[in-house]
């Protein structure tokens, strides 16, 4: 299947736009830029809808566009767990329970808020852990821009990669963390309104909703399932093997709804940082749920396309098809490229392709402005060249170090996409590791959070413990059919699941609960070395409660929360 | 931060809406372009679509403007 296109001259000018207003935007806020904290945190002076918008479109990175348009087709359905419990949850939780010790205790940093809450050793693991892993997550994403670019448009891979770290680097070098959270913004928007007419064209295509059902049976059948699998989401959860994840609802609500996405939205700091520069606390708690109401609806979005693609896979007339990879599979990542060569006419075809551009360097900028952060506050700060007491001339001083940190992330995360790109493998590797990563924090920083006897020794063994059990058990299972070691069962066959998220569900499940244990045994038997009045606006029960009763009842976070949950639950409901 | 992010999104949206919706007139008629799009003329709705979007953005900046000025 011949995946390139070609671009008319109307595709091309809605491109060069949007870069020259993404760089504009670092231009105009060039000048704002003239301490530190402007730079790596955004003077804390975003209103909580920019700030909540720049949260979810910092996940709206392209691999999670292409990724979750591939499950669709795969899976169905199904595929909104990682959305309607897999997210909106964590997210209602970060919001109502966690930022307010996030944003309230100044901390700069998740690593930083470790630093207040435990020591230094648990800070100085968090922030060399999240450095590396976010300058390598920048360099997989730029080099999975530059083979997509080369691929579709047939761009040269070395050019393309080149080009697109140049305009990230030059509106975050700008801009920094504002001009970061502004692009998202604009990114969202474009990310949006470019692939509404995917879903428009392609819904019409196949008769919509009911007519896509219909056409949808007979292919399902085919594979062993019941006619509605893939346009249900609990119905065929009761056993693993009635649905195509192959996995069960406990799994589901366990290892997905609980360790994995509590780990990701409410430790992550890629995503924190974005609510960390909110305006003020109910900015900051808002900002989660603002992000969690077009994140709820993201799926009608991405998903189902992606359901329709199976349809005219196998629908003979509509000449559609996936490009192979070289064991004769399809490439399931591809779908929304071709879709987009499928429907889009010269005009939105070039606003569909900006669209695809805008999330990669959403992911990318996201992941530079937090690296600068943890890299001059966590570890250049702490390690290097600690405050001299100036504050003028420290602020000028790590304002500079911040921006020689951005190139430097920018052009390490190059290096990461040449290392990608000679090593496949070395991608899987890396992701599988740092799922490793997230599950053991979540369980340190809830305890720490919630739990006042929790010692900083407790804490670090717990997240080194979690991460270790994590790879033994990665060690000693693997999903059936694995052909690597990359997979799984590098130390000993021991146990097989169907398929590999399930073990992924339960890899995060083991981390998490051992990670708990640990830190609860050891903060029994060590000294509790914090005294409760260093720990107030870092613990819960030493806080003192945030007042909502002066505020509107339809103003409080509380009631976006409610409303939030209620919506989610709803579309649970309609497509049970 | 001194910069209202509803002005920039307001005229480049705006912008994107012009542009389609004249790329669409021109070429409203055209079967071979438009046969992809199941011969809906989707470069024109999708233009009028973001200029709607793109005007009422520069609306709230120049609301919020005025408002910070007085």
């Amino acid at each position: 299947m011949e995946m390139g296109f070609t671009l008319a001259w109307i595709d091309y000018a809605i491109m060069i736009i949007y870069f020259i207003f993404v760089l504009g935007i670092g231009w105009a806020l060039k000048r704002h830029m003239k301490s530190a904290s402007a730079f790596l945190e955004a003077g804390r002076s975003m209103p909580a809808w920019v700030a909540g918008l720049a949260f979810i479109s910092t996940n709206l990175g392209a691999l999670e566009v292409m990724g979750m348009t591939g499950s669709g087709a795969k899976y169905g359905m199904l595929t909104t767990h990682f959305y309607w419990v897999g997210a909106i949850p964590a997210m209602v939780f970060l919001a109502m329970f966690m930022m307010p010790f996030y944003y309230g205790s100044k901390a700069r940093s998740v690593p930083e808020y470790l630093k207040l809450r435990y020591d230094e050793k648990t800070r100085g693991l968090n922030a060399i852990l999240f450095a590396v892993m976010t300058i390598l997550a920048s360099g997989i994403s730029m080099y999975a821009l530059a083979i997509l670019m080369e691929k579709v448009l047939g761009w040269n891979f070395h050019l393309s990669l080149v080009l697109s770290a140049a305009i990230v680097l030059g509106y975050t070098y700008l801009g920094g963390l504002s001009s970061a959270i502004y692009n998202e913004v604009l990114q969202f928007f474009i990310i949006v309104i470019g692939l509404l007419p995917i879903v428009f064209l392609s819904m019409r295509d196949l008769g919509g909703w009911s007519g896509m059902q219909e056409q949808l049976a007979p292919i399902v059948t085919a594979k062993g399932f019941a006619a509605d699998t893939w346009t249900t989401t609990w119905k065929y959860t009761g056993s693993g093997k009635a649905n195509p994840m192959g996995v069960e609802w406990y799994s589901i609500f366990a290892g997905l709804g609980f360790v994995l996405s509590f780990g990701y939205w409410c430790t992550n700091f890629l995503i924190v940082q974005r609510a960390m520069a909110a305006e003020s606390t109910t900015a900051a708690r808002n900002t989660p749920l603002i992000g969690a109401i077009p994140k709820m609806f993201i799926p009608f979005l991405i998903i189902v396309p992606g359901i329709a693609a199976l349809v005219l896979m196998n629908t003979p007339g509509k000449e559609f098809a996936l490009p192979l990879n070289e064991a004769g599979q399809p490439i399931y990542d591809y779908t929304i490229i071709m879709l987009l060569k499928q429907y889009l006419p010269a005009g939105v075809l070039g606003l569909g392709i900006t669209a695809l551009l805008a999330s990669f360097m959403s992911g990318m900028a996201g992941n530079v402005s937090a690296f600068n952060t943890v890299w001059t506050y966590d570890i250049y700060q702490s390690y290097i060249r600690p405050v001299t007491g100036d504050k003028i001339a420290d602020e000028k001083h790590y304002l500079v170090v911040g921006r020689l940190a951005t190139i430097f992330g920018i052009l390490v995360s190059i290096a990461a996409a040449y290392l990608a790109s000679l090593f496949g493998n070395i991608m899987d590797f890396l992701q599988t590791i740092f799922s490793m990563i997230n599950a053991p924090l979540f369980a340190v920083i809830f305890l720490g959070m919630f739990w006042k006897r929790t010692t900083g020794h407790a804490a670090f063994t717990g997240l080194l413990a979690g991460f270790t059990i994590a790879l033994i058990h990665h060690g000693l299972t693997y999903p059936e059919g694995a052909d690597t070691l990359v997979k799984g069962g590098w130390i000993y066959h021991l146990f097989a699941y169907p398929v590999e998220m399930a073990q992924n569900f339960w890899t995060a499940i083991f981390a998490c609960s051992t990670s708990a244990i640990v830190t609860v045994g050891l903060s029994l038997v060590t000294k509790k070395i914090k005294s409760d009045e260093e720990l107030k606006g870092l613990v819960y029960s030493l806080t003192p409660k945030l007042n909502e009763e002066k505020v509107v009842w339809y103003q409080r976070s509380s009631t976006l929360a409610v409303f939030v949950l209620a919506i989610a639950a709803v579309l649970t409901v309609l497509f049970w | 931060m001194g910069v209202d992010i509803k002005f920039p999104i307001g005229l480049m949206f705006s912008i994107f809406g012009l542009m389609l919706t004249l790329y669409g007139l021109f070429t409203s008629g055209d079967e071979v372009l438009y046969s992809r799009s199941l011969g809906v003329n989707i470069n024109l709705w999708c233009g009028l679509g973001m200029l709607v979007f793109g005007v009422i953005m520069l609306a709230f900046a120049w609301k919020a403007k005025k408002k910070k000025e007085a």
